[in-house]
Formats: C-alpha cells, structure tokens, sequence
C-alpha cells in the first residue's frame, strides 16, 4: 500500500477541528504525550511500516 | 553464605626452566568462555593449555542468566547437571510499568525440550564447575597466575610472553584463542580497537542475600514506586542471593553510589525491610561494540575480548558460550589438519553476525531504558502508557530481548516444506528420544538423522541417525512431510536439509562447502 497524500477525509475541516481542540487548555509537555501516544495508535492500525516510513519521510520534508 | 573463594594452586610452569615444545591451542583467560573453549577443544581430542592472570574464580555475580542454549553447550561439557541442579530456572519475564504489570513473555512455551529456557546461577559457581572439569580432562593444561604480557606472530606459529611468580617465559603455539574480557590485554597488544557506541548511563548492580518468597520470574520495572522515576530489574539466583540492578541516570558518580552507606537505604526501598545482606556491589556503564573482525592470522578473540553489550539481555557471557560452540570444531578441524584455515573465516563471518543482531538487539533496548531528552523520552513514556490500556503496545515494551541462538545465513540445501524451527543456520531443536534426548545423540561430529520414512544414507565422514518419530520430532523436524534427513554440524546447527533421502554426493558436497569454509 501507498501513502495517500491526497485528500481522503470527507470533511477534513471537521477533524482538524476536532485534533486541535485536543491540544486546547494542553501545557506543551501534555501535548507532545498526547501526539506520541496518537502516533503509536495510528502506526498500529496503519499496520504496514512502509507507509508509516512514507509518512514520516513527508513529515521530515 | 558469602562465596568461599578459594585460590587454586599455582605451580611453576615447565616453560621457567626448559623451552616447552609447541602448543596447538593456547587459550588466554579462564572465565566461563575461555574455560569452556578449552574444554571443548579437549573433548573434540585437542591438548590445551589455558593461561590465566589470577587464581580465583570471578568476584561477585556477574553473569547470572545462562540461556538454554548455554544449558545444551554446559551439557556437552560435562557441567550441565550441575548448572541445572544449582541454578534457580525461569522462563516468564514480567514487566511493570509503576505498579502494573504491563508486558509478560515466556521464552519457552512448549515442552519437549531437556533444558529450561533459563537459570540463573553466579557466574563464580559457572567457573567452579568448569575449572573443577578442567583440571579432571586429562587434555587440559590449566595454568593460574600465568600473565600473558605479550604475543607476536609469524605466519605459522604465535608467541605468547608469560609472567609467573617465578619469573618470565615463552610459549609457541600454532593457535591462542583470547577470551580475555571486554578489556581485553590481548586486543591492546595488537593494538586493535572496538567500534560502535558506548552509553553513558549508570546503573548500580547489588547481589544480597536475604529470606524471601519471591517468585523466580525475571521482573522488571520502569519507573517504580520504590526508584524515584527510574528503572529496576531483580533476578533471583541460589543461595539467598538476589541481584538488583538500579539505573542511577547520567550524572552518577560511581564511588559514591557504591558505598554501602548510600547502596542500603536503595535496597531497602525496593524489598521494603532491611533485613538483608549486601553482598556485592558495583556500579556500570556499558558499550554495545565489537572488534572488526574476529580472526587476526594465527590469533582468534572470542567472547567479550571480541564483543561488548549491555547486560540488558543476558547476551553476553551467552553469546560468549556461543562463540565456542562456533570455534571449538573449526579449531579442531584445522588442528587435525581435515580442514584449512579458510573453515576459521566461517566462524568470523557466522559469529560478526551474531554479534552484530546481538548488539542491535541490546542497542534498541537500552535506547529504550535511556531515551534521549525531549521527543524520543515523549515516545517511550507513550508506549508505556499504552501498554496500560491497549495490547498492541506491550510488545513494544523493551526491557531487553533476552538470547535465543542466531539462525546463520548458511548456504546449505533446503526444503521450504519442512518446519521453520529446522531451517539451516538454526540450532536443532531438541526433542525427546527414549528416556533422553536427540541433542544428547547430536555433537562432536557431523551427523546425518533420518526422520520418519527416511534412511540415512551411507557418506564418508558422517554419522548417520535414526530419530525415534513422536509428536515433537513431527512438529519440529517433519511438519506434513512423510520423511526427512537433516545434516547437523558438530555444533549442533542444522547445515542443510532434504525432504525424503538426499543423494550421497549431494551430503558430500555440502560437507565439502563447509570444510573450505563457503558454508
């Protein structure tokens, strides 16, 4: 499998919404365990280190 | 009871007062790698002399956890009945993350096998066992308090320098195997160094003795009520004693920590009484770093002189174990002239291998227990938190990946149809035979064992084997194949392997592949 880099949520305004108000009220250190555990969770349902390497190889761009 | 460390006898070497004849195998140090590559050597029929710098067994624990295959290679030597008996034996380890476990393997959840998948056992009672066998074998020539404070080589021969009491002398010898330990005096003389990573945490590791119940599981913690954020592991071993080891961060200095003054207040925080005895202490940091190669012309290194890991693991006096199950028979081999030089580039390239698996494995779990600062410290506190609340998480916990024998990357003939478990390159799996077990008939010698419908074929200078078919024979040897025979090397590692009965010329091939060294 390939790493979509199209868009590929239906209402991608919604779920940015819902991810940054995640952070809201957050102190800095809080956040950044919230995106780690977040990260985990996602490697894992994605289920293929290929796409997760993709991923992050895009995120280091 | 405290060890009763008993110095053995020095007696003056032949060597002070008339030139020795030449050595085929001169063996430098005496720890549990040195003394089992030259009781090895002996069983294999070759006269060693071990050389070693002191006159006592190891001071404090040191290697505890001796793994199955260890246990297999003890056995061979004539030590495993007593390292069984002695030893406390496990299999589940159990890691916590604060007060809830977290994360729990077993490394050996099926049976049929003659050794368990763990015991822990001092290292100075390891070297009383083999010191005590040493100087029974009759081709052992074990001397103590025989420094080796030089070595030079020729293409043909080495030559050690020898400081005893009494004086100076020399040995040839057409090999020296060094199993000298990570500081290994030898390495320094041929002015080689390790490469790879040295870590700077400390951790503080205490044997005490003391009554308790505790279950004889590994058990480790990230960060415990009882050491302030930090991480605990506790072994328990015979005698009473108990091995603790504290991670102590990166600013510790050592001759503080060590005191007992500093050492019992820690203790008692973890067991939660003081009613205890401090046995030993001391305070490590670690390498994870190997030799580039393994072989220099007539000089071989084995063992921690060859490679360093952290303890996170038990990866290192086991793989040192394994290093001599890789070299007793190539040495023997050549020594016996059936094989030349070219079969010791075998064992460089099968055990740079396995050190370099074992020093990824070690690496990765000591990055684990000393993350970095900032967002790599973010991610590991993450998985431990998940592991708390979703399964996918525990298996990413790392408080060491403990030894299994590498599986080499050998060459020999396969037959994808057969079980995994007894693919080329791997250790044969054990499996009952009678009132004993197959690795009991496997060692020493090359064999060919015929499983189920199979007949072992006749071929020069192979042993041929029935194995005795049950269910474990089935799972590992045969999966739903009718017959199979294996080629097993003295080691014990299966070199290639064939669905039914192979061809004659096809095992005398793969026999010649390895004596030249290609396989």
């Amino acid at each position: 499998m390939n790493l979509v880099t199209t868009p590929n949520l239906p209402d991608p305004d919604a779920l940015y919404a819902e991810l940054a108000a995640a952070h809201r009220g957050l102190r800095p250190a809080e956040s950044a365990a919230l995106n780690s555990e977040l990260v985990l969770i996602l490697a894992n349902h994605i289920g293929d280190a290929e796409v997760v390497r993709a991923a992050l190889a895009l995120a280091r761009a | 009871m405290p060890y009763d460390y008993r110095p053995y006898p020095y007696s003056p070497p032949p060597g002070l007062t008339t030139p020795e004849g030449p050595k085929p195998v001169i063996v430098i140090g005496a720890g549990p790698v040195g003394l089992a590559m030259a009781l090895e050597l002996a069983g294999l029929g070759v006269p060693v002399t071990v050389l070693d710098d002191n006159d006592v067994v190891s001071i404090g624990s040191r290697a505890i956890c001796w793994s199955k295959r260890s246990l297999e290679i003890f056995a061979r030597l004539g030590v495993g009945a007593r390292a069984l008996d002695k030893g406390v034996t496990w299999q589940v380890g159990r890691t916590y993350h604060r007060d809830v476990e977290v994360f729990r393997f077993d490394l050996l959840p099926e049976d049929g096998h003659r050794m368990p998948a763990f015991v822990n056992l001092q290292q100075y009672h390891v070297e009383e066992y083999l010191i005590e066998a040493a100087l029974a074998h009759p081709l052992v020539d074990l001397r103590f308090r025989n420094e080796a404070i030089g070595i030079d080589q020729t293409e043909d021969v080495a030559h050690v320098s020898i400081r005893t009491p009494d004086g100076e002398y020399g040995l040839r010898a057409a090999w020296v195997v060094a199993c000298d330990g990570a500081r290994s005096p030898v390495r320094g003389m041929l002015g080689l160094d390790f490469e790879g990573e040295p870590f700077e945490e400390h951790f503080l590791i205490a044997d005490i003795e003391m009554q308790a119940e505790f279950p004889p599981d590994r058990r480790f913690w990230f960060a415990p009520p009882f050491h302030d954020g930090q991480s605990a592991l506790l072994h328990k071993q015979p005698d009473d004693i108990y091995r603790i080891d504290l991670q102590l961060g990166w600013g510790a200095d050592p001759e503080v920590e060590k005191a007992h003054d500093r050492v019992r207040p820690r203790i008692e925080k973890v067991v939660g009484h003081g009613d205890f005895r401090i046995d030993w202490v001391s305070v490590y940091t670690f390498q994870c770093r190997r030799l580039a190669r393994f072989v220099h012309g007539r000089i071989v290194f084995a063992g921690d002189a060859a490679h360093v890991v952290s303890p996170f693991g038990a990866r290192g006096g086991n793989s040192g174990l394994q290093d001599v199950d890789a070299l007793g028979w190539r040495l023997a081999e050549v020594v016996a002239g059936r094989a030349g030089p070219g079969l010791l580039a075998a064992y460089d390239r099968e055990r740079t291998f396995a050190a370099d698996e074992n020093i990824r494995e070690s690496t990765r779990a000591t990055r684990f227990l000393t993350p970095a600062p900032g967002g790599e410290t973010d991610l590991r506190d993450a998985v431990l938190r998940l592991a708390r609340k979703a399964e996918f998480a525990r298996p990413m916990v790392n408080s060491g990946r403990l030894s299994m024998p590498c599986v080499y990357p050998v060459p020999g003939h396969d037959d994808a149809r057969l079980p995994r478990a007894s693919r080329p390159g791997a250790v044969a799996p054990d499996a009952p035979q009678g009132a004993g077990f197959l690795l009991d008939r496997l060692g020493g010698d090359f064999a060919l064992v015929a499983f189920g419908e199979a007949e072992p074929p006749e071929a020069a200078g192979v042993r041929p084997l029935v194995a005795e078919m049950n269910d474990h024979i089935r799972a590992r040897y045969l999966g739903a194949e009718a017959g199979a025979c294996g080629l097993v090397r003295p080691d014990q590692v299966v070199a290639a392997r064939w669905v039914g009965t192979p061809e004659p010329d096809a095992i005398a091939a793969e026999l010649a592949a390895i004596r030249e060294g290609r396989a």
